[in-house]
């Protein structure tokens, strides 16, 4: 399956990246059939696409935040147990999870403009990538981040005294979510300017 | 000749090399951090130190010591664009998180001027506050506090 979507992919590809063969429209168009054809539709592609592998089949994932993922906590610790990327980013539950795979199409589109190709482009971008990333977890309560780490199976005596003081005061009256406090524990930061907490 | 120059050829190279070897391993009796080990000998890596888990602020041993930390600061990332750091001990922040606030010195210049913000070179803050570890210390010292 991985094989075949590949070939064609590279056909299309070939025509997409010939200038005069396609218009700035059919791009477009082009671009979120691709996208539906990568991220959305079926189960079988939607695996596919749920892969580590896959994220960093592109370079701008691979050569930035895969890098910086690799000296965390997430990616080797003591309990060898990792975290991926689909497994903070893409929504578990069905319906989430096509919802977001659509969102994703736009990366389709942000690969072909080459919007991150490069690390200085990368960086400039990253606030802004940031942003909305932990705007979607304060939204969905840090789902993601939950599938793994439940509250209710916190042992507050493992846990060091700073974690305990602001998990059961701001955690657990649901003040606050895993993202307000947790942020940057997978990838650099970006300029934190104006960042509540931070600034 | 020919078979002349090739002995002695050999012979100086197998003279060279004990030599040279003789020179490595024999440490005269000397002892480093390393041990009494010879210099081409391999000395196993020292296993990581684990630092210690969050505790209660320790005891300073001098005047304008730079207090060490008391907590865990893997990860903790300081740089141009972020200071994990100040997250919790800026005065904006310290109430939130419970942690001891930088003290007014942090706010001045080499010069004494004092900023609105963190000075530059107090701004790295692991060049003088240190996480600790329990381990054996690598030399024998006689160091007092002050208190005591
Ligand atoms: C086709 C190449 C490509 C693949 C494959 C890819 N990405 Fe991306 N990704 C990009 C590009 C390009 C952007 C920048 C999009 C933009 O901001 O317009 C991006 C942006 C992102 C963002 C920021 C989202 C935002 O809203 O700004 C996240 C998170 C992300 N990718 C995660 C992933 C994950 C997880 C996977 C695997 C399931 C993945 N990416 C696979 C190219 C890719
Ligand atoms: C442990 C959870 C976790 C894992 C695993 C993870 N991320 Fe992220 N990622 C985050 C969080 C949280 C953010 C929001 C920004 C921040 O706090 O650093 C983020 C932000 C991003 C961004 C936006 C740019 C940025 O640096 O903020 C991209 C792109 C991204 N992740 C891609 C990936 C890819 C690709 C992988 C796998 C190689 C991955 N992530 C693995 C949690 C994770
Ligand atoms: C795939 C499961 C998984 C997901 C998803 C996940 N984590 Fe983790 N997390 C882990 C594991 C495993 C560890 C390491 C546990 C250990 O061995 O101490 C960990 C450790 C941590 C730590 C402890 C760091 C330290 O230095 O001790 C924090 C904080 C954390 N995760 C926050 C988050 C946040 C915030 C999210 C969501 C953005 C998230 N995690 C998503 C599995 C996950
Ligand atoms: C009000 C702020 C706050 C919120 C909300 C919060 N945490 Fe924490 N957490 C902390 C602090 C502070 C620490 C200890 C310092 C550190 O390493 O960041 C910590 C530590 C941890 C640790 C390491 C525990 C230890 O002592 O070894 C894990 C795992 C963790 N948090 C996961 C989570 C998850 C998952 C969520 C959401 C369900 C969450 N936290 C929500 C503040 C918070
Ligand atoms: C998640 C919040 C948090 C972060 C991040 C943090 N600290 Fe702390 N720190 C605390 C708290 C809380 C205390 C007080 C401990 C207590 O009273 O239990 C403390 C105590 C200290 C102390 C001891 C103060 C005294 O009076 O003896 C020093 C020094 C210190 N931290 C330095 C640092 C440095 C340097 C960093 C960055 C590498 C850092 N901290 C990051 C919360 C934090
Ligand atoms: C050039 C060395 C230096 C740097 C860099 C530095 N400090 Fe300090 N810090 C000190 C010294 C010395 C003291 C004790 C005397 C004093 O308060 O000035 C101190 C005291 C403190 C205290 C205790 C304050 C009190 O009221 O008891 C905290 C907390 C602290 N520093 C945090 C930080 C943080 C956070 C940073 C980084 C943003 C930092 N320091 C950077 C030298 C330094």
């Amino acid at each position: 399956m991985g094989q075949e979507s590949k070939g064609l992919f590279a056909r299309y590809w070939g025509m997409l990246t010939t200038p005069a063969k396609a218009a700035m429209g059919s791009i477009l168009v082009g671009g979120f059939i691709a996208g539906v054809l990568f991220w959305g539709g079926f189960n079988t592609a939607l695996e596919v696409t749920n892969t580590e592998e896959f994220c960093i089949s592109c370079h701008e994932m691979r050569d930035n935040v895969y890098q910086e993922l690799k000296e965390t906590i997430h990616y080797s610790n003591r309990s060898g147990v990792r975290a991926t990327c689909p497994d903070c980013h893409v929504p578990k539950e069905w319906t989430y999870k096509i919802i977001r795979k659509i969102q994703a199409s736009k990366e389709v589109w942000g690969k072909i403009t080459g919007i991150v190709d490069t690390p200085e482009k990368f960086d400039a971008h990253r606030r802004e990538m940031a942003d909305r990333e932990w705007a979607r977890m304060k939204a969905n309560d840090s789902r993601e981040c939950r599938n793994c780490h439940d509250f209710q199976s916190m042992d507050y005596s493992e846990q060091g005294r700073r974690s305990v003081k602001q998990h059961q005061d701001a955690l657990a009256t649901g003040q606050k979510t895993c993202i307000d406090c947790h942020k940057g524990i997978a990838h650099q930061l970006p300029d934190m300017k104006g960042v509540e907490g931070w600034d | 000749m020919k078979k002349f120059t090739v002995a002695l050829t050999l012979v100086m190279a197998l003279g060279g090399i004990s030599m040279a070897t003789q020179a490595v391993s024999d440490t005269g009796g000397m002892k480093s951090l390393r041990g009494a080990k010879a210099l081409d000998e391999g000395t196993r890596a020292p296993t990581m130190h684990k630092f210690n888990k969050d505790e209660e602020p320790m005891k300073r041993s001098y005047v304008q010591q730079p207090p060490v930390i008391p907590h865990k600061v893997r990860g903790y990332k300081v740089d141009l664009n972020s200071n994990k750091c100040l997250s919790c001990h800026s005065w904006d922040n310290y109430k939130e998180s419970g942690a001891t606030k930088v003290s007014l010195t942090h706010f001045n210049t080499r010069d004494g001027h004092a900023l609105a913000d963190i000075s530059p070179r107090r701004y790295f803050c692991m060049q003088c506050h240190v996480p600790q570890a329990v381990t054996e210390p690598l030399v024998e010292n006689t160091y007092k506090n002050s208190a005591e």
